[in-house]
């Protein structure tokens, strides 16, 4: 019963997020939907992903959205002019992802029960394998992070030498 | 902590948990929240006009105790406005997301051993991800006025709150990497006797100060308050709100200041452990207030010593702020965690007083 | 562990419901008299000119994604944090393991972090180029 409450608590504001014509509107009911996700991943036991999900998504992801739709001057003028043509490809693309994920959902083995009681120390369970089994990935985020970096600093730099 | 309540009075389980839930977190919010903000605002008062060579408020009450009762009635009485071109939805909403936050992040202050409210296996991180969200709040709250100022205010105020996260985020993890663990009472028990946080080595004692400013800025307090300060973009964000609202956002800067202290006791001045206290020999019934007087006189040194420094020093200015943030704080507290790491290999995880402790 | 959720999940509903509550028991105390001054925008007393939009400042953006790149740094390390300690008093090998991996973590983005402050890119005013 409580999975239904994130789950719509999840999927709710995602149509928001898609159809309302306000960005700003748009942008807060994804706050909502980052909670319902948090609070999906504590329905699984996960405690220290909710968190990170809270952390990451709610408090930068969104914060950077924040920052780049209220400092567009555009928002004062939320009108999409959507022609019909503009509807065929995402909808046949959606379909197709749609289908995807359907397909994999009912090919899973959902036969995972969680003992009552039984709370899994996570956090220590991932710090022992970042340091052991998954370090090659733990070492290559790093590297990620740094060119995602690097990169988004010359983006800003050229578009301000651009502004000048 | 409920199941504790519920093995000592088993009748209490009639009542499902989510109704002792309910009432432990009501009670935690009137009965401490609220009136600790508000002594804890009559008692700035008193130190500002200490500090500043003149009495504080002395009308209302004996020696002015009761003015922030009347504070609060004030603010309760006063006529809520909402700008008519304010976005009405967002300008409610704004408020609502600041103040869970702030009531949130005092589900894992460990007032006891056996007094918190959730004691979560990732209890230091939780909270840095709670005090994330009040950036969120802070934009909209700037937006949402429809005032060109507040939305200024409050981008610069979310700029600030947002970079002086990481020298707290990368504080605490360092202090959870000299200490062990996430837990917020494994934090407090790992610095039993006097092996507090704050002598684990000598990165810790830089990195107390490194935590301790930078949540200072991160609350917009003291000398870091420009998106607030008077003279500056007149409030800031708070410009249009009035009455009620106003007090939310006013109540829950008192109330993260408290975190902040609290936060900076159960890390590096150990909690509720006193140098020479073995809680071994002291009557069980008694460990409670015990722990609870020693937790709360340390928070409140904290919090006094954070008025002192409101009340003594200029204001930064927007780019010294950001500059001592880049280029002082996140560069001290990199260097500070990778001292500790290299500390902790050498001695093998021990601390200071614990490797003194081994020399007699 | 399930139950200091609940508890969490509480404090949260908590916390949005008690806005409105005490703005309920305001409204029911306080006068309502909204007047054509006081519902305009705030301005220093003067009377406001133009929409309230601001230039765009790209020194904000920057900073955010700056935190959001070491966010995701510390959300990476904290895991690590918490099972070091265990790792040094395990074994004298696994200690200097756990150190080094961590270092060349943080060293990778440090190199960033230097880059980036070289660049002048963390200044907040940025100063004209001369050159």
């Amino acid at each position: 019963m409580i999975f239904y409450l994130f789950a719509i608590l999840t999927v709710a504001p995602a149509f928001v997020a898609v159809f309302h014509p306000n960005i700003l509107y748009a942008a807060l009911s994804l706050f909502i939907s980052f909670f319902g996700v948090a609070g999906l991943y504590l329905l699984l036991a996960a405690d220290f992903v909710a968190a990170t999900q809270v952390l990451l998504y709610v408090g930068g992801i969104l914060i950077l959205l924040l920052f780049a739709v209220m400092l567009s001057p555009k928002i004062y003028s939320p009108t999409f002019q959507e022609s019909q043509k503009r509807y065929i490809v995402p909808s046949i693309l959606g379909v197709f992802i749609l289908s995807i994920i359907v397909f994999s959902i009912f090919k899973t083995n959902w036969n995972v029960t969680l003992v009552e009681g039984i709370f899994p120390h996570t956090v220590s369970r991932i710090g022992n394998l970042f340091l052991t089994d998954y370090l090659l990935p733990f070492e290559l985020a790093s590297i990620l992070l740094l060119a995602a970096l690097i990169g988004a600093i010359l983006l800003a730099r050229s578009s301000e030498d651009e502004h000048q | 902590m409920l199941q504790d309540i519920f093995q000592y009075w088993p009748v209490l389980q009639t009542f499902p948990f989510w109704v002792w839930s309910t009432l432990s977190v009501l009670a935690l919010l009137f009965l401490f929240v609220f009136p600790f903000a508000g002594v804890a605002v009559y008692v700035e008062r008193k130190i500002a006009g200490d500090i500043q060579a003149r009495i504080g408020p002395n009308v209302v009450g004996p020696y002015g105790i009761l003015q922030w009762i009347a504070d609060a009635l004030k603010l309760l009485l006063k006529e809520d406005i909402i700008p008519k071109k304010a976005d009405r939805k967002l300008f409610i909403f704004a408020p609502m997301i600041i103040f869970m936050s702030g009531a949130a992040s005092f589900a894992v202050i460990p007032f006891s051993e056996n007094l918190i409210l959730a004691n979560l296996n990732i209890g230091i991180f939780y909270l840095i991800a709670i005090t994330s969200l009040v950036s969120m709040g802070v934009i909209i709250s700037g937006w949402a006025s429809n005032n060109k100022w507040s939305l200024l205010g409050g981008l610069r105020a979310a700029a600030q709150v947002v970079s002086f996260e990481i020298p707290v985020a990368l504080s605490l993890m360092t202090a959870a990497l000299a200490l062990g663990s996430l837990n917020m009472v494994d934090l407090v028990n790992a610095q039993a006797g006097m092996k507090w946080g704050i002598f684990h080595n000598p990165f810790m004692l830089i990195l107390a100060f490194v935590y301790y400013i930078s949540a200072l800025a991160e609350v917009n307090r003291t000398p870091f308050d420009i998106p607030e300060a008077e003279s500056e973009l007149v409030s800031g964000y708070n410009t249009e709100y009035s009455g009620m609202r106003f007090a939310i956002f006013f109540l829950i800067e008192y109330a993260d200041a408290f975190v902040i202290c609290a936060v900076s006791t159960t890390i590096f001045l150990g909690g509720w452990h006193l140098p020479f206290l073995n809680y071994a020999h002291i009557p069980p019934f008694l460990h409670i207030p015990l722990q609870v007087t020693i937790f709360m006189t340390k928070a409140c040194f904290l919090l006094v010593v954070m008025m002192w420094i409101r009340w003594t020093l200029p204001r930064y200015r927007v780019d010294q702020l950001m500059k001592l943030c880049w280029e002082v704080l996140v560069p001290f507290a990199f260097i500070c965690l990778l001292g500790t790491a290299l500390w902790m290999v050498l001695f093998q995880g021990k601390g200071f007083i614990e490797l003194l402790g081994g020399l007699f | 562990m399930f139950l200091e959720y609940t508890t969490i999940f509480i404090f949260l509903i908590v916390g949005i419901a008690m806005v409105p509550l005490m703005l309920l028991i305001g409204k029911i105390l306080r006068p309502h008299a909204p007047d054509d001054k006081k519902t305009s925008t705030y301005e220093c007393g003067e009377i406001p000119l133009g929409s309230s939009w601001i230039q765009f400042n790209l020194r904000f953006y920057v900073i955010a994604f700056l935190f959001l790149i070491f966010d995701v740094e510390v959300a990476f390390m904290f895991p690590v944090a918490s099972i070091f300690k265990q790792w040094t008093q395990a074994g004298f090998g696994q200690g200097w393991l756990a150190f080094i991996e961590v270092a060349i973590f943080v060293g990778i983005l440090l190199v960033g972090f230097a880059y980036a402050w070289h660049k002048g890119d963390l200044n907040w005013v940025r100063p004209k180029k001369k050159e």
